[in-house]
């Protein structure tokens, strides 16, 4: 019995991690569904990218008080989990702070672990008065109804209390220290959690070996159900934000992608050797589909976008459209796009790894022909997303797919197209009069 | 008295054997819209006097293909795109000048994938290099002192990275530049990009030009000044439609230039 409690410590330690490794396995292969892109050029610029957007948080501050807090949180929580790795080697081998003989350094990280902690409180606090008290518009636009609110209050509570309970564990810990308790040598430095010391006052020394062994399993059982709520909330970004940065676009935001499908069409058009009622031959592949209808139409880095959102709502409040009133919002975009592949996956799932057509797609279903011809496509989204995000390539898409496999433009843009196609010009003027503002006055 | 304008095409350039330094690309807007063209001829005022080798394709261009593409028409895009391709690279262009930021932005960024190569630049930038190379000399005269709101082309900032070209040639007009709550990089749309300025706005509570003209007419400028000849138009409509236009005008920055050069 003297190694039961290393024993469950492992169990716990490897079901947590290892549910946790299944839904990555899942994450990997609905992200895979996205057609292939290649992303292997300009590798030093996205390592840069990814340092400066991901891990330097450049774009966050860009609105300095979200930015601010953000940064806490994040640093927080990158810091304190060096705290993690602690407690992991104490679980596995029950040992009771083994960094403790550090001696000056264990003083100082305890120490800015803890201030870390309460900085972090606070940040959590004011996200959750933004939240809830304040109402910030982005906050409430019509997709946040529902679990899309839950679930951004709910991360803040689990965080809130997570910080809890590392700093109840530590008062504990050092109100026995003080105590000169078996097992607790003095170790550590508590800025924060000694001034818990009133309320632990008096208790007795089995009481608060209680406490703080409670403390020290639920923090390390929360930070594994935190880990594991990952995949079912919008919090993914925490680990996603750096590879959705890598492969996020590197090229001017104005360049849209040239479909190779209709190149190999135009190419063939305009040759003059190729026979027009050739008929293609038996073993041709199926002509490609023009633009996207649903997710397995658009591409893995998008799939990748849409996991990587954390509905922030940046994006759509810079958006013109939104912000005038239109149906259209970015966010949404990128929500249905992630609601969407979790059902294609589902399916993928109940189904022994096929694809059962259950006659939904990402166009319709999910999103209006509305808020797509909404757009105006001038990349203000993708200019405020803090993590390299492109809604608008997904709109685009679906707009290809509208107006090339379905005709369903609206009439003034076949109008339009229609002008161009006849006479090189959006407007119904011949290309003969092209020149004709030369001699006019 | 208007002078003549010098606008040679490349066709007849090519039949005297010349090559000029650089094609104008007039773009539709600038071919057909009138109040666009307006931006064209002042263009070629200024280019005129500086004596710039230039020419345009005239009769031979073709839309660039950039509202279909936006619209999601890829097919006719590329077919537009391939035509002019091939008309640009029988005259071996290198260099190309267009005062329109969707032109600029389709040229430079989507045609080298399908075989066109040019160095492509926008006209404030054209013009800015004129001035640094002392091609043109630029004083005030008339805009001295006036308040100036720049009103940034998506397809010319954001999308291209171009802020700075256009603002420089308006600080040496001895103008008081007054930037926007959204400007730069957050920058609003006019409304016209997408190819929404080919239909009607989906419904909503406003339209955005409106909603960009309400930003600009919090700075009290006396001129908006533009650089795209759809954001002229968007925002020519929304002060218009806020009945200011006897005290607010919407100028392309080319305008204004030719204006203080009185040509």
């Amino acid at each position: 019995m003297e190694y039961f409690p290393n024993i469950l410590f492992a169990i716990v330690l490897v079901a947590g991690i290892g549910f946790f490794a299944k839904n990555v396995g899942r994450l990997r292969r609905n992200i895979n569904l996205g057609k292939n892109i290649d992303v292997s050029d300009k590798k030093s610029l996205r390592w840069k990218n990814m340092a400066k957007i991901a891990l330097g948080q450049t774009k966050m501050v860009v609105r300095p008080i979200a930015g601010i807090l953000h940064v806490i949180v994040y640093i927080g929580f990158i810091i304190i989990n060096i705290e993690v790795l602690e407690i992991i080697i104490d679980g596995l081998f029950g040992t009771h702070r083994i960094f403790a003989p550090l001696g000056v350094v264990y003083d100082f990280l305890i120490g800015s672990f803890e201030i870390l902690a309460l900085l972090v409180i606070v940040a959590v606090l004011l996200f959750w008065i933004r939240r809830n008290v304040i109402r910030l518009q982005r906050f409430i636009k019509p997709e946040m109804e529902g679990w899309p609110k839950k679930d951004g209050n709910l991360i803040l509570y689990i965080e809130l209390v997570l910080m809890f309970l590392f700093l109840t564990m530590n008062g504990a810990d050092y109100q026995l220290q003080s105590m000169g308790a078996a097992n607790y040598a003095q170790a550590g430095a508590f800025p924060v959690s000694q001034l818990l010391s009133p309320i632990f006052q008096g208790m007795s020394e089995a009481t608060l070996i209680m406490i703080e062994r409670t403390a020290w399993w639920l923090h390390i059982i929360g930070i594994l159900l935190f880990l594991n709520y990952l995949y079912y909330s919008k919090h993914l970004h925490i680990l996603l934000a750096f590879p959705n940065t890598y492969y996020g676009s590197v090229e001017p935001k104005g360049k849209f992608k040239n479909l190779q499908a209709v190149t190999n069409e135009v190419k063939l058009m305009m040759d003059p050797d190729a026979d027009p009622y050739a008929a293609p031959p038996e073993d041709a592949p199926e002509p490609e589909k023009f633009g996207a209808s649903d997710v397995s139409d658009l591409n893995w880095v998008q799939l990748l976008n849409a996991y990587t959102c954390t509905e922030c709502g940046r994006c759509t409040s810079e958006c013109p459209a939104n912000q005038t009133g239109k149906k259209l919002s970015p966010r949404k975009i990128m929500m249905d796009t992630r609601d969407r592949l979790e059902e294609v996956g589902k399916n993928i799932d109940a189904n022994k790894g096929e694809f059962v057509d259950d006659g939904k797609q990402l166009l319709g279903d999910y999103v209006t022909n509305e808020e797509l011809w909404a757009c105006t496509s001038c990349n203000a989204c993708v200019e405020a997303c803090p993590v390299s995000i492109d809604p608008l390539s997904i709109i685009m898409d679906m707009r290809q797919y509208l107006v090339m496999e379905q005709s369903a433009a609206p009439s003034e843009l076949n109008n339009m197209m229609g002008n161009i196609e006849n006479n090189g010009a959006p407007w119904p003027f011949n290309q003969m009069d092209r020149l004709n503002w030369k001699d006019e006055s | 008295m208007e002078s003549q304008l010098k606008v040679p095409t490349m066709a007849e350039l090519f039949a005297a054997g010349e090559e000029p330094e650089v094609l104008f690309w007039v773009g539709c807007a600038g071919s057909f819209d009138d109040r666009a063209k307006k931006i064209t001829k002042a263009f070629v005022k200024i280019l005129n006097k500086a004596n710039v080798s230039f020419a345009v394709l005239g009769t031979e261009e073709s839309c660039t293909g950039d509202p279909a593409k936006r619209a999601g028409n890829e097919f006719l895009f590329q077919m537009q795109a391939v035509t002019n391709i091939e008309v640009m690279n029988a005259y071996g262009i290198k260099k190309v000048v267009t005062a329109c930021p969707h032109c600029f932005n389709t040229l430079k960024n989507e045609y080298p994938g399908l075989g066109g190569d040019y160095e492509v630049v926008h006209h404030t930038q054209f013009l800015k290099q004129l001035l640094t190379d002392g091609r043109i000399s630029m004083e005030g005269g008339q805009f001295k002192g006036k308040r100036i709101t720049f009103h940034d082309p998506c397809y010319l900032g954001r999308a291209n990275g171009v802020y700075e070209a256009p603002r420089d040639l308006i600080r040496k007009l001895d103008a008081e530049l007054v930037e926007m709550k959204n400007c730069k990089k957050k920058g609003l749309c006019c409304g016209a990009g997408g190819a929404q300025m080919f239909k009607e706005p989906e419904k909503g509570d406003k339209d955005v030009n409106i909603e960009r003209t309400e930003q600009a007419m919090e700075t009290k400028p006396e001129i908006i000044a533009a650089a795209c000849p759809f954001c002229n138009t968007m925002m020519t409509d929304g002060v218009k439609n806020k009945e200011k236009e006897g005290s607010v005008a919407v100028m392309d920055i080319a305008e204004m230039i030719a204006k203080a050069e009185d040509l």
